[in-house]
C-alpha cells in the first residue's frame, strides 16, 4: 500500500483478512491524496459497525457517532461550516436499515456530503445476521428459514428520490471504484457511492467471485443525466450494473441555500452576536 | 368586580379557529398602551378547529404574572364555552354574550349577565368575522380604555391588509365600544392610574420568546427540531427572526436527526439547540449519551406536557424532571436549568450555551406549556449581564481532543481552527479519541467525564429566597410555578410563608440544604404527581419536605387554588 498524505502512523485495523473495506480504505486514502486537500480540511462521518471504523484508520477529523446517525451529523457539520470535505461512511445496516428514515430526508435536503455505504449484504460486527440489502433466502441465525424480505435498493430508492449523484460501484473492480468516488467527492450537493464488497467472515453466498460474475458496468453512452433510464437500470436485479447512475447537477445544496450563508462564506463558528443590535431588535419588537 | 381586588381579569372563551388569540392580542397591546399591567396565557385543545380555548387576561396598575382562577369580565363566544369557564363564575363575575350563549335558568345561577347582541354587531361591522373585534370594543369601553387608544391599535395591527379590513375592524371596535359604555360596571382603579413602577420602557413577550431570545444571546447559531407542542414556538421565534442574528433553524426528519445535526453543528464550532416535549426528547435520549461521551456540548430545551406517550399535548406538567436527569445510557454529568421567570428564561438560557461551551456538557432548560405561552411586561433584559465567553482553542499539531486535564475538562478545538485533528468518538477512547479496550484508559476517561460535575456544582445558581427571612413556612418550588407560589404566600393566613425557588435542579447549589433548613416546616409546590423534584431533593441532601402540594390534571394552579391548599396543609 503506497504511503499517502491521509496514511496514519500505524496501520492495525479491526478488519478480517481479505475484507472488502481493505480495498475502499486504499482506494479512498488516494483520492483523498490526489484531490489537494489538507487532513486538516477532511471530515469523514461514521456510525458504528466494522465500515464505521474507518475514520480511525485515516489521518483526518473524525466523528464517529452513533449507529444509523452518520448522516445528520454530516448534516450539522455542513451547516456549521460548509468548507470542510465531509464523506459520510458506514456500512448497509447502519445507512440503510437504523439511519433509513435519514438517508431518505438527507437526500431530500442535498447538503454537500459524499455518502460512501460499504455494501456486503450482511452485517457483520453483529455476526452474521440479515442486512437490508440481503438476497432473499439468505440463512443466518437469526433469518433461520432465510429472509422473507425483499432486499432494500438503495439506488432505485435515491433516485427515486432525486437524489443529485448516485452510484454503485465494487472493490472487485478497484479502478472503476477510484473514478466513482472522484467524481463522488467533485460533486457539489449529496452524493450515494454504493459499494458492493465481500465479507470474508460471514457472507459466503455474495463473494468476491460472485461480485465478479452478477456485477457488469454500465455502457460509456448511459446517460447519467435521464432519470428514467436511470431507474431502469437501477432495478435490473438479474445481474446488477455498476457505475454512475444518475447525476442531477441543477438540484440547490442544502447548506449553500440557507440564508446565513448568502451574505458571507465564514463559518457560522466564527460569527459573533452583536448585543447591542439584539436589545434593539427586543426594544423595537416587544413594546 | 371583586372590590377588595387592585386587578381584573378578564377570560375569552371560544372554539379553536375562531379568533380568540387574535382578540387577546388585541386586548393585551390596548392595555399596555393604557399604561396597565398585563398578565396572559392561554389553555387550549388539541385540534384545529371547534372545542373550546380560552384566554385569561390580567390587567392592574401593579405587576401581574400569574394565573387566578376568578373572573372578572368573561366573554363566552358559545354555549360550550360559557359551560367550559363555568366554575370560574362567581357573584361578581361580569358575563357577556350573545343570549343564545347563555344557560336558559340564567337568572337562578351566580354571575352578572349582560346581553350584547355580538353577531348583529359584527354583522353590521362586515360580518360574523369581526365578532372578536366587537369584543375587544366592548371589553376596552368597560375597562375605561379611551377609545382612541382602541382604534389606533386596530389600524396597527391590520395595517398590512386591505383598507375595507382595516375599515370594518375599526367600525366593530366602534360599535363595541358604544355597547360596552352603556354597561354599568367600571373597573376598581383608572387605566394609566401610576402603579408601583413606570412601565413604560417595559416589553411584553411570552415563555418560549424569552427563552428563543436568551438562545439567540448566547450565540446560538443553529437550532434543529422536529415540532411537537409545547416547544414549537422556540424554533418558529428562531426561524422567523433568527437569520438576522446569524442563526439557523432546521426542521429535521425526527427527533433523532435532530439532536444528531446539532451535535455535528456543536463538533464544527457552531452553537446549537433542539427544542422539544417529552415524547421527542425520548428519541433524543441515545443522541444525549453521545453528547456526553463526545463530550460534544448541546442546549436541550425541554417543554414539558402531560405524559405518558401523547398525554395530554396541549397542556402543562412539570413532569419530565426525573426523566430528563437520568435519561442517557452511561454515567455522565449535567445541568439543568429550571426557569420560572421570563427574565431567568432569557439569562439561563443564555447562560446554557455557555455553560455547556465551557464543561463540554449537555445543559438541560426545562420549561412547560402553562410558562412557554404566558406572557406579561417587563423591563427590557439587561443585556450587560449577558456576556459571552469563547472555550474553543487553536489547535496545534499534536492536539489531542480528550487530553486528561485536572478539572476534567479537555480544551476543545474544531475542524479548520487549528493544524491540529480533532477526532471524537462514541466507543470509548484514548486520548487521541480513537477507539480502546484498555481498561485503565476507561477508568481514567469515566473519572475524567464525572470529574466536570465538581466544577458544575461550583457554578450552580443558589435556589433565591423570596419573602421574610424568619417565615416559619418555606414553600419550595421550581420552574413555571414560581409566579404562583409567590403571589400565593402573600395571601396565605395559615402564618408567615417564604418561597425557595429553585432556577437550577441539578446539580444543586451547596447551599441549598442550609436554606431548606432555616424554616420550621417545609412544603413543596409541584404540577406533577410523584414529587419529583422532593425526590431530588431527599436523595441529593436527605432532606424530607413532607407535605406535597401536587396538580396532575393537565392545567397550571392558579393562585386561589394554591392559597386555599397553603391554608389546608397550615391547618
Amino acid at each position: 500500500m503506497g504511503s499517502t498524505l491521509f496514511d496514519m502512523e500505524q496501520s492495525e485495523t479491526a478488519w478480517c483478512p481479505g475484507c472488502g473495506n481493505f480495498v475502499i480504505w486504499k482506494v479512498l486514502k488516494e483520492i483523498l491524496a490526489e484531490s489537494g486537500r489538507e487532513p486538516q480540511e477532511v471530515v469523514i462521518v461514521s456510525g458504528i459497525g466494522q465500515a464505521a471504523k474507518m475514520p480511525h484508520y485515516v489521518k483526518c477529523h473524525t466523528f464517529n457517532g452513533l449507529h444509523g446517525r452518520a448522516l445528520p451529523a454530516a448534516t450539522g457539520i455542513k451547516v456549521a461550516n460548509p468548507g470542510m470535505l465531509v464523506l459520510a461512511e458506514s456500512g448497509d445496516g447502519d445507512m440503510y436499515g437504523e439511519g433509513g428514515n435519514h438517508f431518505v430526508h438527507t437526500i431530500r435536503r442535498n447538503p454537500d456530503i459524499t455518502n460512501i455505504v460499504h455494501n456486503n449484504m450482511v452485517y457483520g460486527l453483529t455476526k452474521g445476521q440479515a442486512s437490508p440489502t440481503s438476497t432473499r433466502g439468505f440463512h443466518t441465525p437469526v433469518q433461520v428459514d432465510g429472509v422473507l424480505s425483499e432486499p432494500f435498493n438503495p439506488i432505485a430508492v435515491a433516485i427515486s428520490l432525486n437524489a443529485s449523484f448516485v452510484a454503485r460501484a465494487s472493490t472487485v473492480d478497484q479502478p472503476a471504484l477510484k473514478t466513482i468516488l472522484q467524481q463522488a467527492i467533485r460533486h457539489p450537493g449529496y452524493a450515494l457511492v454504493d459499494v458492493l464488497h465481500p465479507c470474508v467472515s460471514f457472507n459466503k453466498v455474495n463473494t468476491a467471485q460472485w461480485f465478479r460474475q452478477n456485477t457488469y458496468a454500465l455502457e460509456d453512452d448511459h446517460d447519467p443525466g435521464d432519470r428514467v433510464e436511470a431507474f431502469r437500470r437501477a432495478i435490473e436485479t438479474e445481474r446488477l450494473p455498476l457505475g454512475v447512475f444518475y447525476v442531477n447537477p441543477s438540484k440547490p445544496v442544502f447548506e449553500r441555500s440557507l440564508p446565513a450563508y448568502q451574505q458571507s462564506d465564514a463559518p457560522l463558528a466564527s460569527r459573533r452576536i452583536e448585543m447591542s443590535r439584539l436589545a434593539e431588535f427586543v426594544r423595537d419588537s416587544f413594546r | 368586580m371583586a372590590p377588595e381586588s387592585m386587578d381584573v381579569s378578564i377570560v375569552l372563551c371560544g372554539p379553536a379557529g375562531q379568533g380568540v388569540q387574535t382578540a387577546e392580542q388585541l386586548m393585551v397591546a390596548i392595555f399596555r398602551q393604557a399604561g396597565l399591567n398585563v398578565f396572559a396565557t392561554k389553555e387550549y385543545m388539541s385540534r384545529v378547529r371547534g372545542g373550546s380555548n380560552s384566554t385569561t387576561i390580567r390587567i392592574s396598575p401593579g405587576r401581574v404574572r400569574a394565573l387566578v382562577d376568578r373572573m372578572d369580565i368573561f366573554v363566552p363566544l358559545d354555549r360550550d364555552a360559557y359551560q367550559h369557564c363555568s366554575t370560574r363564575i362567581s357573584q361578581d363575575t361580569i358575563i357577556l354574550g350573545e343570549k343564545e350563549t347563555f344557560p336558559p335558568d340564567k337568572d337562578d345561577l351566580p354571575g352578572r349577565f349582560q346581553v350584547i347582541p355580538l353577531s348583529r354587531l359584527a354583522k353590521d361591522a362586515g360580518g360574523a368575522i369581526y365578532t372578536n373585534t366587537v369584543v375587544v370594543g366592548v371589553v376596552a369601553a368597560l375597562c375605561g380604555i379611551d377609545e382612541a387608544v382602541a382604534r389606533s391599535h386596530v389600524q396597527d395591527a391590520f395595517q398590512k391588509r386591505d383598507q375595507k379590513i382595516v375599515d370594518n375592524n375599526l367600525s366593530a371596535i366602534a360599535l363595541g365600544y358604544e355597547a360596552g359604555a352603556r354597561l354599568p360596571h367600571k373597573l376598581p382603579f383608572t387605566a394609566g392610574e401610576a402603579g408601583e413602577s413606570d412601565t413604560t420602557d417595559d416589553v411584553i413577550l411570552n415563555g418560549g420568546e424569552a427563552v428563543a431570545l436568551g438562545a439567540i444571546a448566547g450565540g446560538c447559531r443553529f437550532i434543529s427540531s422536529y415540532p411537537m407542542t409545547p416547544s414549537t414556538p422556540v424554533l418558529t421565534f428562531l426561524a422567523k427572526h433568527g437569520t438576522a442574528f446569524d442563526l439557523v433553524a432546521e426542521q429535521a426528519e425526527d427527533e433523532i436527526a435532530a439532536i444528531n445535526m446539532a451535535l455535528g453543528a456543536w463538533y464544527a464550532g457552531a452553537r446549537s439547540m433542539v427544542s422539544t416535549s417529552g415524547g421527542g426528547f425520548a428519541l433524543m435520549v441515545e443522541g444525549l449519551s453521545l453528547a456526553a461521551m463526545l463530550e460534544t456540548p448541546v442546549v436541550i430545551h425541554l417543554a414539558q406536557r402531560p405524559g405518558p406517550a401523547t398525554g395530554l399535548p396541549t397542556r402543562t406538567e412539570q413532569g419530565e424532571l426525573l426523566f430528563a436527569l437520568h435519561a442517557g445510557h452511561g454515567e455522565f454529568p449535567r445541568a439543568i436549568f429550571t426557569p420560572g421567570t421570563l427574565e431567568d428564561a432569557f439569562h439561563l438560557t443564555q447562560k446554557a450555551f455557555n455553560l455547556a461551551d465551557r464543561y463540554q456538557v449537555p445543559v438541560f432548560i426545562l420549561s412547560d406549556q402553562y410558562f412557554i405561552d404566558s406572557y406579561y411586561n417587563l423591563p427590557p433584559f439587561d443585556l450587560a449581564r449577558a456576556e459571552n465567553t469563547d472555550s474553543i482553542i487553536q489547535t496545534a499539531a499534536d492536539y489531542k481532543r480528550y487530553a486528561f486535564t485536572e478539572d476534567g475538562v479537555s480544551p476543545r478545538g474544531i475542524p479548520g481552527h487549528g493544524e491540529g485533528l480533532v477526532v471524537v468518538d462514541s466507543d470509548e477512547h484514548d486520548e487521541e479519541g480513537h477507539i480502546t479496550e484498555d481498561h485503565d484508559v476507561r477508568t481514567r476517561m469515566v473519572q475524567k467525564r464525572l470529574k466536570k460535575l465538581d466544577a458544575l456544582t461550583r457554578e450552580a445558581l443558589p435556589p433565591e429566597w423570596i419573602g421574610p427571612p424568619d417565615a416559619e413556612t418555606l414553600v419550595v418550588c421550581w420552574g413555571s410555578t414560581v409566579h404562583l407560589v409567590t403571589e400565593a404566600i402573600a395571601k396565605t393566613k395559615g402564618g408567615k410563608h417564604a418561597v425557595l425557588y429553585f432556577k437550577q435542579v441539578y446539580p444543586l447549589h451547596p447551599g441549598a440544604a442550609d436554606l431548606l433548613s432555616k424554616a420550621k416546616r417545609l412544603c413543596i409546590v409541584e404540577n406533577n404527581a410523584t414529587g419529583q423534584f422532593a425526590q431530588i431533593i431527599q436523595s441529593q441532601l436527605q432532606i424530607d419536605i413532607p407535605v406535597k402540594i401536587l396538580k396532575y390534571n393537565g392545567l397550571p394552579f392558579t393562585v386561589e387554588e394554591l392559597v386555599h391548599r397553603l391554608d389546608e396543609a397550615a391547618g
